[in-house]
């Protein structure tokens, strides 16, 4: 093993540069390190100015999420030596608006949230008092997948839908759409087929699939899509033949 | 280093880079699904061939011979070799992909994934078996 690896990083400081550049660090080749590990080792001692986001370091909070040598990957999960000899190239992530470095604004994903209303809606709130909506350990099974997604980011990165047709709503967020469309103690399913199945919803996805490639927690939103166009399409055709049923 | 844009101190110049016409060659799976999407041209030419066939059958005997002619012809049999690859690999590109669509649940458990790729496989077989018995019958 090299004692040392190549790490190109992709830079943009907006207050000099137009466009990115890029930069290489000589770094240590440790096999007990991850991406994120060199990149603090940049920061640390090579160069203070590089600027990336990071919190917990095992994979729960979603912050580290850029491109490794191409492919979204969570850098906190991702070593190094699974790139012998390098060099390893570091990018943002991809269709987001690059902010500084390899720092990405992610308010687009945060509206589209928003948008689907990832909360559970009830038709009527039972008063606290009357404890809670309880759930069998099957019916938990049933979304348990979907709740898993961590906001990472990657399966937006991976989906060149997303990149040719910016106002899709998206993988993460349609995954986590249909996690409360599945959760027994929800009502709120016809109000979320409004936004779902419009044009920018489950509609403009094509399969491609590399959302749940790149998924570092096995969310599988493509599966989530497809499900849904099924559901979609149902409710579609109940409407067309008992339109007095469908309300 | 290209001319320092004119910045604003807090209000920061993001950078959006456009998506390439060859995006769908950065990566192995985007031209495998790219190709995928493609099978769907091949699918509405054996379409449109069943029709003109239909057609030449309405037609009269002579004018399906001349269909058949035109069928046996060399740039119809490099066509339809062609066209049937990509049928086939639409066919097991879709098949492959059925079990992310239908979540089958039995007795609250999830039906495994090979399951319902295999059954698809299994009446895809059933269905040509009894296809190739009609017409090898006769």
């Amino acid at each position: 093993m090299p004692s040392t690896v190549a790490l190109t990083v992709s830079r943009y400081r907006p207050e000099r540069e137009s466009e990115p550049t890029s930069q290489t660090y000589e770094i240590p080749f440790r096999k007990d390190w991850v991406v994120l590990d060199a990149l603090n080792h940049v920061k640390d001692h090579l160069d203070g100015s590089l600027s990336f986001r990071w919190s917990c370091r095992m994979g729960v909070c979603g912050s580290c999420g850029m491109k490794v040598n191409g492919t979204p990957k969570l850098t906190c999960a991702t070593f190094l030596s699974e790139y012998p000899p390098g060099p390893i190239r570091i990018e943002p992530l991809d269709y987001f608006p690059v902010v500084r470095d390899l720092v990405v604004d992610l308010t687009d994903f945060v509206r589209k949230l928003q948008q689907v209303k990832p909360w559970i809606i009830r038709k009527e709130e039972r008063p606290p008092g009357e404890g809670e909506y309880l759930q069998t350990p099957d019916q938990l099974d049933t979304y348990k997948q979907f709740s898993m997604c961590i906001n990472c980011m990657l399966c937006y990165s991976a989906c060149p839908i997303y990149g040719l047709e910016p106002s899709f709503i998206g993988p993460a967020a349609i995954a986590l759409a249909q996690r409360y469309n599945m959760d027994s103690r929800d009502q709120g399913a016809t109000e979320r087929l409004k936004i779902l199945s419009e044009h920018d919803g489950i509609w403009q996805c094509t399969f491609v699939g590399e959302c749940t490639k790149v998924c570092p927690k096995h969310v599988d939103p493509a599966g989530a899509i497809q499900q849904y166009k099924l559901t979609a399409a149902t409710h579609w055709v109940r409407s067309l033949l008992l339109p007095w049923g469908s309300r | 280093m290209s001319a320092p844009p004119r910045y604003t101190l807090y209000h920061p110049r993001w950078y959006r880079r456009r998506v390439s016409v060859w995006w769908w060659l950065q990566n192995r799976s985007y031209t495998w699904f790219v190709l995928r999407e493609l099978t769907s041209v091949f699918v509405a030419f054996f379409a449109v061939v069943y029709l003109w066939q239909l057609r030449a059958l309405g037609q009269g005997p002579e004018a399906y011979e001349l269909f058949l002619a035109r069928l046996r012809t060399p740039p119809f049999l490099a066509l339809n070799t062609v066209a049937f690859l990509f049928v086939l690999f639409h066919a097991i590109t879709w098949f492959n992909l059925t079990p992310k669509a239908m979540v089958v649940r039995l007795r609250g458990k999830r039906v495994p994934d090979w399951v319902i790729v295999g059954s698809n496989y299994a009446a895809w077989l059933v269905l040509s078996g009894a296809v190739a018995f009609m017409l090898l019958r006769g």
